[in-house]
């Protein structure tokens, strides 16, 4: 293993319980502890503790915090009260997505405020310097990056909010979905958010990185007679996927636009102004090119990010790969634990974002596939 | 009949033959390691030439895919495809539980039990896995 790449808290944790360790941005991350599709199931039916502690936590101290935010991210953050929580991208001005992140405004017990940016791990370095620049007009603003000095647990399943609730000292069950709140786990302080990237019921926990271990056991502990496990990188993207949620480096990145990956409900363009919102304004009036869109191959076999799709009226001959141009390309794609069939999610022409039917390589081979609505997977209200 | 998979033979690329003498014929029994389905994590699609196909050493005959992978199939040795479990496509649970019994893939008629030669034992296999968990 190359010596470059960072440990979580838990890593020795992750080892001791048999974990297959991969390297993912930067980090050495658990992606099973023995059956991708066994921690899948366990998610959907009763609850599983992922470590993701490689997320990037940045923290925003002082005044003008929530002006500098405002300005960078594409949803309104000025208006964010004590506790709320809310998914957001940071674009650039052409309206390519930087990152899509959670941004919390967050109370400690002694009153002080500040807003925590949950980024994605990949991109840490590059949002971090994207803020710094901006501090120059907001010079009552300090940002420190946190992810090193805490650790990051998400708990997701049914059968959490009823097994772990009772364990923090503000039970989260008061917590609606999307709100956050700084309070104690047997004495030791944590912020505790209602979110999630499973579709299950949940919450994600920043803890001090020396209390990780502890924590991640006591969670393991209460959900034992649930038949709580640890669940690692592999399964957290089959559920995601399942979920219709898109994946940094996948459904979004620097060529993408909010527009396009069909997530203008995280962009407020009312009486505001942002990095980006004029590209994203005139994307909204004249339509994007490509839409994103949910994929059901017909095979039994896994289509994968990088497949190209043809559009199903320009049939190629024998089902031998077309000389056409692609209508689009897959941007994920797993075999679904929960339905019980392949599905992949991907990015078309705008124009053939509502056919039915299209044909995708799937190495060589071309095989029909459908386009459907996402998500793949709405858990049971 | 059970197979002991300290009597077979493995290849670098993780398939094990089993090599049986009928008549004066040689014929291998084709599978894949434990090891390499224990790394493959939960295999949903296997990919089976037909019988009658003619192998190479070397070449690849099939593909299994795992939830978050494909890994191509390679034949150990030469020779005809005389026959394909055709099984297996559809029972990829039990090709876990049982790789060396259940799990075979292809029997294969030999040309030349040379390249047998080349292949490792169970012993040396082990070593590899070892060193590349």
């Amino acid at each position: 293993m190359s010596t470059s790449l960072q440990t979580t808290p838990l890593d020795a944790w992750h080892r001791a319980a048999g974990a297959k360790m991969v390297p993912f941005a930067g980090f050495e991350m658990p992606i099973h502890y023995g059956s991708i599709v066994a921690e899948h199931n366990t998610c959907r039916g009763s609850g599983v503790l992922f470590d993701v502690s490689h997320m990037g936590r940045l923290r925003l101290d002082g005044d003008g915090a929530a002006d500098l935010l405002d300005w960078l991210l594409t949803r309104r953050v000025t208006d964010l009260s004590v506790g709320q929580t809310r998914y957001s991208l940071i674009c650039r001005e052409d309206g390519g997505v930087l990152d899509d992140v959670l941004v919390s405004n967050l109370e400690t017990p002694s009153g002080q405020q500040y807003f925590l940016l949950v980024v994605n791990a990949s991109n840490r370095q590059k949002i971090w310097e994207w803020i710094l620049p901006h501090l120059d007009r907001f010079p009552g603003v300090r940002l420190t990056d946190r992810t090193e000095l805490t650790a990051m647990i998400a708990v997701q399943g049914p059968k959490v909010m009823a097994a772990c609730g009772r364990f923090f000292k503000f039970d989260p069950n008061r917590l609606k979905y999307y709100r956050s709140v700084i309070t104690e786990h047997l004495g030791k302080p944590t912020i505790i958010s209602r979110t999630g990237y499973t579709g299950e019921d949940g919450f994600e926990l920043i803890v001090r990185a020396e209390e990780a271990v502890r924590v991640w056991e006591n969670m393991l502990l209460a959900g034992r007679d649930a038949g709580f496990t640890a669940a690692g990188l592999g399964a957290r993207d089959t559920l995601r996927t399942e979920a219709g949620m898109p994946l940094y480096g996948h459904e979004l990145s620097e060529t993408i636009t909010p527009v396009q990956a069909g997530l203008t409900f995280a962009c407020n363009l009312a009486s505001r102004d942002f990095v980006g919102r004029d590209t994203i304004e005139q994307l909204m009036t004249t339509g994007a090119n490509q839409t994103r869109v949910g994929l059901l191959p017909d095979t039994k076999r896994v289509v994968r990010d990088g497949s190209a799709i043809f559009s199903a009226a320009q049939q190629p001959s024998d089902h031998q790969p077309s000389d056409q141009l692609p209508i689009g390309q897959v941007t994920s794609g797993c075999p679904s634990p929960t339905l019980g069939y392949p599905i992949a999610m991907g990015y078309v022409n705008s124009s053939h974002s509502k056919a039915e039917r299209v044909l995708v390589d799937l190495r060589g081979e071309m095989v029909p596939a459908r386009i459907v609505p996402l998500p793949f997977y709405r858990r049971p209200s | 009949m059970s197979r002991d998979e300290k009597n077979l033979l493995f290849a670098e690329s993780h398939e094990w033959v089993d090599v049986s003498d009928t008549g004066g014929e040689k014929i291998a029994t084709i599978g894949i390691s434990a090891f390499a389905i224990e790394q493959l994590n939960d295999l949903v699609y296997m990919d089976l030439p037909a019988a009658g196909r003619v192998l190479s050493k070397g070449e690849e005959f099939g593909e299994v895919e795992s939830v978050k992978a494909v890994s191509p199939l390679y034949s150990p040795i030469s020779g005809e495809i005389i026959e394909v479990h055709r099984d297996l496509a559809d029972n990829l649970d039990q090709l876990k539980d049982d790789p060396y019994d259940f799990g075979w893939i292809l029997k294969v008629r030999i040309n030349d039990d040379s390249e047998l030669r080349a292949m490792m034992d169970h012993a040396a296999y082990k070593e590899q896995c070892s060193e590349a968990g």
